[in-house]
C-alpha cells in the first residue's frame, strides 16, 4: 500500500505580496484558496477535503466557516513550517482511501503580532527550561552551525554560499523580497546575529501565504492543467525525548529515504530540490541527510556551485526562504509551489530546469532541539 | 559547591508547575537535580515525570555533579524578550557528566575563549521566590 500516483497536484499558488498590512489572516487564506482553485480549473464548491494548520481560531473549524466549505475530510496538523508538506501527504492518503476527492490546503500569515511556531503556553513542557536562557531561532541554529563547523570543518564562507546561490536565483523572481545578488563577502560582513550566523544567513520575514489543490486521478483527467503526481511522502520527528539530540543532522535522515522508497525513484533521478532554508546551515545539513553529498561534506558541496542552474542539484530556484518568501516563519508551502512550477515548466524562464520530471520538497518544522521533517517526492504524471 | 555569582544577564522567573517545582527549588538551594529513570537509569532532560527513553512513569529526582562539557555555544547579539536589552550573551548546550544535554548560558567567561569540549560547572542565579537558573562557568 502506498500513495504513489494516487493523487495529483492540479493547483498551486503563492501570494505575490510580501507585506500585507491591510489584509486579515483569513482573507489571505481566501485569496490564496481562490487563486489555487482557479489555477486548477475548479470551484470552491468542488472542495471536499480541507487542510490547514489550525493555528487560527478554533482549529480547522474557523477557516472552514470563513470559506463556507463543506468538507467530509478535515486535517489541522500543525508541525511548524513543514505542516503543508504533511498536508499534501495526508491529502494523498485520504484521496487514496476514498475519503475525499478535492483537497484544498491553505496558508495565510502575517508576521507582526503573531507568536512564532508552537504556542508557548504554561502547558508547553519544554518552554520553562529554554526561554529563560534567551533562546532564539537564530541562536538554536547557530548552535547547530558551530557544532557542524567543529565536527566537519565547515566554514562561514561555505555557509554563505547557500545565500549566494539563493540570491542569484532571486534576481529573476519579480516577487522576491530580496532580488539583489550578494557575494560571500556580503554575507560574512553582514551584522552578526548569533555567531557564526550573520544577518544574511537568516531567512526573510514576510507576510503572505499560498494554497495547493490535490485531487483524485479521475478529477485530474478532466482538467486542463498538467498534473503533478504525488509519488512519495514521509514524516519524521527528531527530538531529545529519548536522549541527547545531536545538532548536526535533521529529520531528513529518516524522511528522505522513506519518501524516495515510496516513490520508487533514486536520488540521482531528482532534477530539482526545494530544500527548507530557514538558515544557511539548514540547507547544508539537509542536503547531506538526503545523500546529495556525504555527511560533513555539505559545506564544500554548496561552495562548489552544486545548487546553481548547472550544479549537481539545482535548489530553491525561486530564491527560497533566504531571499524570496518565508510567510509567517513557515516556508513549507512555498517549497511545494516552486517544485510544482519546475515540474510544469512554469518557473521563471531564467531558472527553469529543462525537462524537469522529478523533484523533491523538504520541510523543516521547529528548531534543532526538536523538529519535524517532511519529504515529498513529486513528478510529472508521465515521469 | 554552592556558588552565587552576580550576573548582568536577566534572570526571568520560570513557569513552575508541581511536576517541575523540585528542579527549581533545588536550584534555589544550590543543587542541580534531574529526574532519573528507575528502570533504565536515563538522566531525563528537560525535567518531567516520564522517561521517554524506555517509556515509564517510574522516575525519581537525583542530585547531579553539576559538572559538564560544552557541546556547542553561540554568542547571541540579537536577544529577544527580556534579553533584548543585553548587548550579547552566550547560549550553550552543556553535556552533564550524568548524560543530559542542557540548554543554558555560559557566564563569567570571555566568549572568544570558549571552546567545544571545554569543561564547565554549574552556578545558580536567583530567579524569584522559588527558583534559580542553573548556568555554567568554565571549570578551572
Ligand atoms: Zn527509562
Amino acid at each position: 500500500m502506498s500513495i504513489r500516483g494516487k493523487a495529483h497536484i492540479v493547483g498551486a499558488y503563492e501570494h505575490p505580496a510580501r507585506n500585507l498590512p491591510n489584509h486579515s489572516v483569513p482573507q489571505i487564506h481566501a485569496e490564496c484558496a481562490m487563486a489555487a482553485l482557479a489555477d486548477a480549473g475548479l470551484s470552491i464548491r468542488d472542495v471536499d477535503g480541507f487542510f490547514s494548520t489550525g493555528q487560527l481560531g478554533f482549529g480547522g473549524v474557523s477557516l472552514t466557516e470563513y470559506l463556507g466549505l463543506n468538507p467530509r475530510y478535515i486535517d489541522a496538523t500543525f508541525i511548524g513550517g513543514s505542516s503543508y508538506l504533511a498536508h499534501v501527504g495526508h491529502a494523498a492518503a485520504a484521496i487514496a482511501a476514498g475519503k475525499c476527492r478535492v483537497a484544498l490546503i491553505t496558508q495565510g500569515a502575517k508576521v507582526r503580532g503573531v507568536i512564532r511556531g508552537a504556542k508557548h503556553t504554561a502547558d508547553t513542557p519544554e518552554f520553562p527550561f529554554e526561554t529563560v536562557y534567551g533562546e532564539t531561532n537564530a541562536a538554536i541554529y547557530a548552535l547547530a552551525a558551530r557544532r557542524h563547523m567543529h565536527e566537519f570543518g565547515t566554514t562561514p564562507e561555505q555557509l554563505a554560499a547557500v545565500k549566494v546561490a539563493a540570491s542569484e536565483y532571486a534576481q529573476f523572481n519579480p516577487h522576491a523580497l530580496l532580488r539583489k545578488p550578494v557575494t560571500v563577502a556580503d554575507v560574512v560582513n553582514s551584522p552578526m546575529i548569533s555567531d557564526p550566523l550573520h544577518r544574511l544567513d537568516c531567512c526573510v520575514v514576510t507576510d503572505g501565504g499560498g494554497a495547493i489543490v490535490v485531487v483524485a486521478p479521475e478529477i485530474a483527467r478532466g482538467l486542463n492543467r498538467p498534473p503533478v503526481s504525488v509519488l512519495g511522502h514521509a514524516e519524521a520527528i527528531k527530538h531529545g525525548g529519548r536522549g541527547p539530540n545531536d545538532f548536526t543532522s535533521t529529520g531528513a535522515v529518516v524522511s528522505a529515504p522513506r519518501a524516495l522508497a515510496e516513490a520508487g525513484v533514486a536520488l540521482s533521478d531528482i532534477a530539482y530540490a526545494s530544500i527548507y532554508d530557514s538558515f544557511t546551515i539548514t540547507v547544508i545539513m539537509t542536503l547531506e541527510d538526503f545523500g546529495f553529498c556525504k555527511k560533513g561534506q555539505g559545506g564544500a558541496f554548496v561552495a562548489s556551485g552544486a545548487l546553481g542552474p548547472d550544479g549537481v542539484i539545482p535548489t530553491n530556484t525561486d530564491g527560497g526562504g533566504l531571499c524570496n518568501n518565508h510567510p509567517g516563519y513557515q516556508g513549507g508551502l512555498v517549497k511545494i509551489v516552486e517544485a510544482v512550477r519546475q515540474l510544469r515548466g512554469e518557473a521563471t524562464p531564467q531558472t527553469q530546469i529543462p525537462n524537469c520530471r522529478l523533484a523533491v520538497a523538504h520541510g523543516t518544522g521547529g528548531g534543532m532541539s526538536r523538529q519535524a521533517s517532511v519529504t515529498l517526492v513529486l513528478g510529472r504524471s508521465d515521469a | 559547591m554552592v556558588e552565587t555569582v552576580e550576573t548582568r544577564l536577566p534572570t526571568p522567573e520560570p513557569f513552575i508547575s508541581p511536576e517541575t517545582a523540585p528542579f527549581w527549588l533545588a536550584a534555589k538551594q544550590g543543587r542541580l537535580v534531574l529526574p532519573f529513570c528507575n528502570n533504565c537509569n536515563h538522566a531525563i532532560w528537560y525535567p518531567k515525570a516520564f522517561c521517554g527513553a524506555c517509556g515509564t512513569l517510574n522516575v525519581e529526582w537525583r542530585q547531579t555533579s553539576g559538572d559538564g562539557t560544552i557541546y556547542s555555544f553561540t554568542q547571541v547579539h540579537r536577544g529577544e524578550g527580556p534579553y533584548r536589552e543585553v548587548e550579547s550573551f552566550v547560549l550553550a548546550l552543556v553535556d552533564l557528566d550524568e548524560g543530559a544535554r542542557l540548554l543554558t548560558n555560559i557566564v563569567d567567561a570571555d566568549p572568544a575563549s570558549l571552546t567545544i569540549g571545554q569543561r564547565v560547572r554549574v552556578v545558580f542565579h536567583d530567579a524569584g521566590e522559588s527558583a534559580a537558573l542553573p548556568r555554567f562557568i568554565p571549570a578551572s
